[in-house]
């Protein structure tokens, strides 16, 4: 199960790295809130994991570990104010710049993008 | 005794001209002088117990676990240091009282000249090595403000920038170094660094140390190869000059291998690189000297042999040697600090200082003439002058060298021709300037200056005479106490005479004054020789190099910092990558000993489930509605996995975060553009692919070890105390409400104010609203269905029932106000979605800020609650109380806090939520802007 659980983990982060590297807002808003689910679940992680084992006293043999669970909570409160601040940023972008590319203006050159891309990917 | 004084009373004094300059020139001088004037009557009392062999110390401590103190000392070297610098200085007010015109801020200058003088009395009194560092920066910042005085011309902001760029790239190096020194000594304080020589030559760091504290003190003093500053500096007003760059800044350096004279030398690499520095400097300087047309320009290559001098004495690691260079800091002081005034007088009375226009002033200005020529004389190192007697010590010295082997005998050679240069340099000085004709179209006819311009030229020249005719009388007992502060203790038998007898010293003299004599009456024919090669300036070839170094970091920022965040990213990405797997090529075991949990079916289905919309979600990232969906295929598959692996609180606030997270999204998505047209090339694809690829790889990895790995675990606390200090059996709330319940306070203050910034950016944002989808459709015929409105009406009672129920049970069971608030947002928000902005709008008349505010004041005044009962900030109180029909129940001030998370809870995703959807409408808000 504990590989199971880590590869999830492992597909999250790429799949959100890899939307984050996009170059449109609304893209790197779901790729951020792909990588939460990432993180939350990685912290999460460091509690191990417990079958049948709520931190509720009295409710269970053996406890899971609450200490992450309190944290990993929290974070998901946060996770969630840091998410719409960026896609309300992303639409007063669009307002304001009149486009979603994330650098706030669309690159004026593709070739000159690839050549840049070349020069960084080698 | 109060050393502190000392530095402290010069500080104070920096303020005194601003308040002094309008009562006039005279009384503003008059006023700047009297700080420095009590703190050199404070130095001279003390000077008693210094010359009866003690030495002072005070320490006032400030951060005495990390070794940073006020720290000061005065021993034999900072006492003539302290004279030098003090007297010179209040001579210098004197001075440029008159130097200066009308037209220059007087405040000003003597507050920068005020502050310079502090940053010196600092360095040499300090006992602490941060401390003196501290002072010895402020020397450099303070000098870079006075040569750069005259700050609308050029050259004195490109000579001051040369200055400080020098010494100050030399302080880095000596704060390396003394950092060095104190990690090897284990200790900031001087009187320890200096006891422990031995350790610190025996040390392995003891070369680097060596040479990054040689690279601040050659820098500061001028030495080969950083000697092109001082000519440079001279565009400073003349008084700077005849301070800083004769008598006290450039000596700091000296001062510096003086002080470090114990912990340091004696070395072979000390003696091959400051003697060898010395040296060439000593040659170079004269040499140079003698074909400067300009007379600060001759004076200042004239200092730079005279410090290179000075520095070959101290490398010599000879203690006689280290008298003789003690002994001509003095000589050269004196007669330098003359000199240098004496050619701001000729500059001030003629308008000009080229030597081939300044030609026979002996007739215009016979006494300052004179005064010069003594000056000047001793700079020669003619007999009955001061500058005579340590250049004899110097000669005497270098014949007793031997450490060159059989070529030692070139030393003594060498010296005597740099000595020759200097005779023949100075009698340039005296000949071209007093003598040689009439002058050559000066702007003004030259005269003798005011009165009292002269006072201090005298005082000095005086001391030459003095110190040269009467030297033990004068200054023997001075020379004794500051020799033996740098020998630690150890005097050699030296005397003090103008005549020791017929000797090779005295041969070597009059062969360099002979010599003298020949190059400057053979002068033209060397001064052609000379116009063969071209002068190199050193201003061009520096600011070359700064060009050079700004546009090669431009070039490394633009290749960082070209406005891409992709590019930002992928870098960190990279960094990220690097960081996080580095330490994983020495983890060899990456599966632990824990127990695994057999897999079973549900969670295999669920995880594939997981994966796949994970996947599905980047494949149609381009469909951006599709790929919403699939995000919320994703984030529902996480809160079951929380529930699987008994989380859950945390399953609950997952599943409401979610639903809020994909409506929020949903109405932003309304504003943006609905597909994205692809732009990224496949190559740059398959680069992020790969990244990405490989830091899951990593994360997953480090995921997977701690999984596997035994759990130590400080959870064992809360779970014991759960009950019993917090009242509460589910640990997860209690942890927030109670145990970290500041952190809580913090994090719902994060919240409150994301969601404000929020609500200020939706404020004035000017967004069109599409009527139509991309396909051309309308948005909706029928916005608000009745179905979804009554079924919502009669939802919302019930809703808030379980939110109510789910925020009592919190603190027992799974629940909280966390999860309550959300609850109860997620229900008003599909009383938004169904009804519309416009029917909610009389009906509830909350207002969202006034919410977010109310509750994060209720939880901190839960938490401040407990200091009227005198416990600690947020400590909770709880009891059980017994109800008839209810039974028994509990309350607790943890419950207050609670509703304090609850309030701020509902506030912020509310005014996120309701304010984008006005967005949809014509009920927008605005904000009234004042500015």
């Amino acid at each position: 199960m504990e590989a199971i659980y880590a590869f999830c983990v492992g597909i999250l982060t790429t799949c959100g790295f890899f939307l984050v590297l996009r170059g449109r807002t609304f893209t790197v808003v779901i790729g951020l809130t792909l990588l939460s689910y990432a993180v939350n679940l990685f912290l999460f992680a460091s509690g191990r994991l417990k079958l049948d084992g709520a931190a509720v006293l009295g409710q269970s043999v053996e406890y899971s570990d609450p200490l992450p669970q309190a944290l990993v909570l929290t974070a998901i409160v946060i996770g969630f104010a840091m998410t719409a601040f960026v896609v309300i940023l992303a639409m007063r972008s669009r307002a304001d710049q009149g486009n979603d590319h994330v650098d706030g203006q669309i690159p004026e050159q593709p070739s000159a993008r690839l050549s840049a891309s070349d020069k960084r990917a080698g | 005794m109060n050393l502190l004084w000392v530095v402290l009373l010069p500080l104070i004094g920096t303020l005194v001209p601003f308040f002094t300059e309008r009562f006039g020139r005279n009384l503003c001088a008059l006023s700047v002088a009297i700080l420095p004037a009590c703190s050199l009557i404070l130095v001279l009392l003390y000077a008693g117990d210094i010359f009866s062999g003690q030495s002072l110390r005070q320490t006032i401590e400030w951060i005495p676990a990390i070794g940073l103190d006020l720290s000061f000392r005065l021993d034999g070297l900072s006492l003539l240091f302290l004279l030098l610098i003090l007297g010179i200085g209040l001579l210098v007010i004197l001075y440029a009282r008159y130097y200066l015109s009308s037209k220059d801020s007087m405040g000003q200058f003597y507050a920068y000249l005020i502050l310079f003088m502090s940053a010196m009395v600092g360095i040499v009194i300090s006992n602490n090595l941060i401390q003196l560092w501290m002072f010895w920066e402020l020397t450099s910042i303070s000098s870079f403000l006075l040569i750069s005085f005259w700050s609308n011309k050029s050259d004195a902001r490109k000579g001051a920038r040369m200055a400080l760029t020098v010494t100050g790239a030399g302080g880095l190096a000596l704060l390396a170094g003394l950092l060095m020194i104190a990690n090897i000594v284990d200790s900031y304080d001087l009187d320890t660094v200096l006891a422990s020589g031995d350790v610190i030559r025996a040390h392995a760091h003891y070369p680097i140390a060596l040479v990054l504290v040689l690279l601040g003190a050659f820098t500061k003093s001028a030495q080969f190869p950083f000697h092109f500053w001082l000519p440079h500096a001279m565009s400073a007003p003349t008084p700077v000059s005849a301070y800083l760059h004769s008598a006290t800044m450039v000596k700091a350096g000296i001062f510096l291998m003086a002080r470090f004279y114990p912990a340091l030398a004696g070395t072979d690499l000390w003696f091959v690189l400051v003697s060898i520095t010395g040296l060439i400097t000593l040659l170079l300087g004269a040499y140079i000297a003698l074909f400067k047309h300009d007379l600060k320009g001759l004076l200042a290559y004239s200092t730079i042999s005279h410090l290179g001098l000075i520095t070959l004495l101290l490398g010599l690691n000879s203690d006689l040697a280290t008298v003789a260079a003690v002994f001509h800091v003095i000589n050269h002081a004196i007669f330098k600090a003359s000199l240098f005034m004496a050619a701001g007088i000729i500059d001030h009375e003629s308008g000009s200082r080229d030597m081939r226009k300044l030609n026979g002033l002996m007739k215009y200005m016979p006494y300052t003439a004179t005064l010069a020529i003594v000056a000047a004389l001793s700079m020669a190192g003619v007999p009955l002058l001061n500058g005579f007697l340590s250049k004899e010590m110097f000669f005497a010295e270098t014949l007793d060298l031997s450490m060159f082997g059989s070529l030692s005998w070139m030393i003594p050679l060498l010296a005597t021709v740099g000595a020759a240069f200097s005779v023949a340099y100075s009698l340039r000085f005296i000949h071209d300037v007093f003598f040689n004709g009439e002058p050559i179209d000066l702007p003004k006819t030259p005269k003798e200056p005011p009165r009292y311009m002269k006072v201090p030229v005298e005082v000095l020249v005086a001391l030459c005479l003095l110190v040269g005719i009467f030297p033990a009388y004068i200054v023997g007992d001075l020379l004794s106490v500051a020799s033996s502060a740098v020998l630690n203790g150890d005097l050699p038998s030296y005397s003090l005479a103008v005549w020791h007898g017929l000797n090779i010293p005295l041969f070597m003299s009059i062969l360099a004054m002979v010599g003298g004599i020949t190059i400057y009456h053979n002068r033209r024919h060397l001064f052609q020789f000379q116009s063969h090669f071209d002068e190199q300036d050193a201003k061009h070839v520096f600011e070359g190099v700064i060009q050079w170094i700004v546009k090669a970091t431009e070039r490394v920022v633009e290749t960082f910092e070209n406005g891409s965040l992709q590019r930002y990213i992928f870098l960190l990405l990279m960094f990220t990558l690097v960081m996080g797997a580095y330490p994983l090529f020495s983890l060899t075991e990456n599966i632990g000993t824990r127990e695994q949990i057999p897999v079973d079916g549900v969670t295999i289905t669920g995880a594939v489930l997981m994966i796949l919309s994970a996947i599905a979600t980047v494949i149609w990232h381009r469909r951006r509605f599709l790929a919403l969906t699939f995000l919320s295929v994703v984030g529902l598959m996480v809160s079951l996995a929380f529930a699987q692996f008994s989380a859950p609180d945390l399953a609950l606030t997952q599943l409401s975060v979610e639903i809020v997270t994909i409506i929020l999204l949903l109405l932003a998505l309304f504003f943006l553009p609905q597909n994205t047209s692809k732009e990224s090339t496949n190559r740059r694809l398959s680069s992020d692919l790969l990244v990405s690829s490989l830091i899951g790889c990593v994360i997953g990895t480090i995921c997977f070890a701690i999984l596997t790995m035994p759990l130590h675990s400080i959870s064992d606390f809360f779970l014991a105390n759960s009950k019993t200090g917090g009242g509460g059996t589910n640990v997860v709330n209690v942890i927030l409400v109670d145990f970290r319940g500041f952190d809580t306070l913090g994090e719902i203050t994060v919240l409150g104010i994301a969601a404000l910034g929020i609500y200020k950016l939706i404020a004035k944002m000017r967004i069109f609203m599409p009527t139509r989808d991309d396909k051309g459709r309308a948005w909706s015929n029928d916005p608000h269905p009745m179905m979804f409105e009554m079924v919502s009406q009669s939802l919302l009672p019930l809703a808030l029932l379980v939110s109510a129920y789910i925020f009592l049970r919190g603190h027992n069971l799974p629940g909280g106000g966390f999860i309550a608030g959300l609850i109860t947002a997620v229900a008003i928000i599909q009383q938004y979605i169904a009804h519309g902005v416009q029917w909610i709008k009389p009906r509830v008349k909350v207002d969202y800020q006034w919410l977010i505010a109310g509750g994060i004041l209720i939880a901190t005044l839960t938490g401040i609650g407990s200091w009227v009962f005198e416990k600690p900030f947020m400590s909770t109180w709880f009891d059980y109380f017994d109800l008839p029909w209810v039974g028994e129940f509990e309350l607790a001030s943890a419950m207050i806090f609670d509703l304090g998370v609850y309030l701020t809870v509902v506030g912020a995703v509310m005014l996120i939520l309701a304010n984008l959807g006005k967005l949809t409408t014509s009920e927008r808000i605005s904000i009234k802007e004042n500015d």
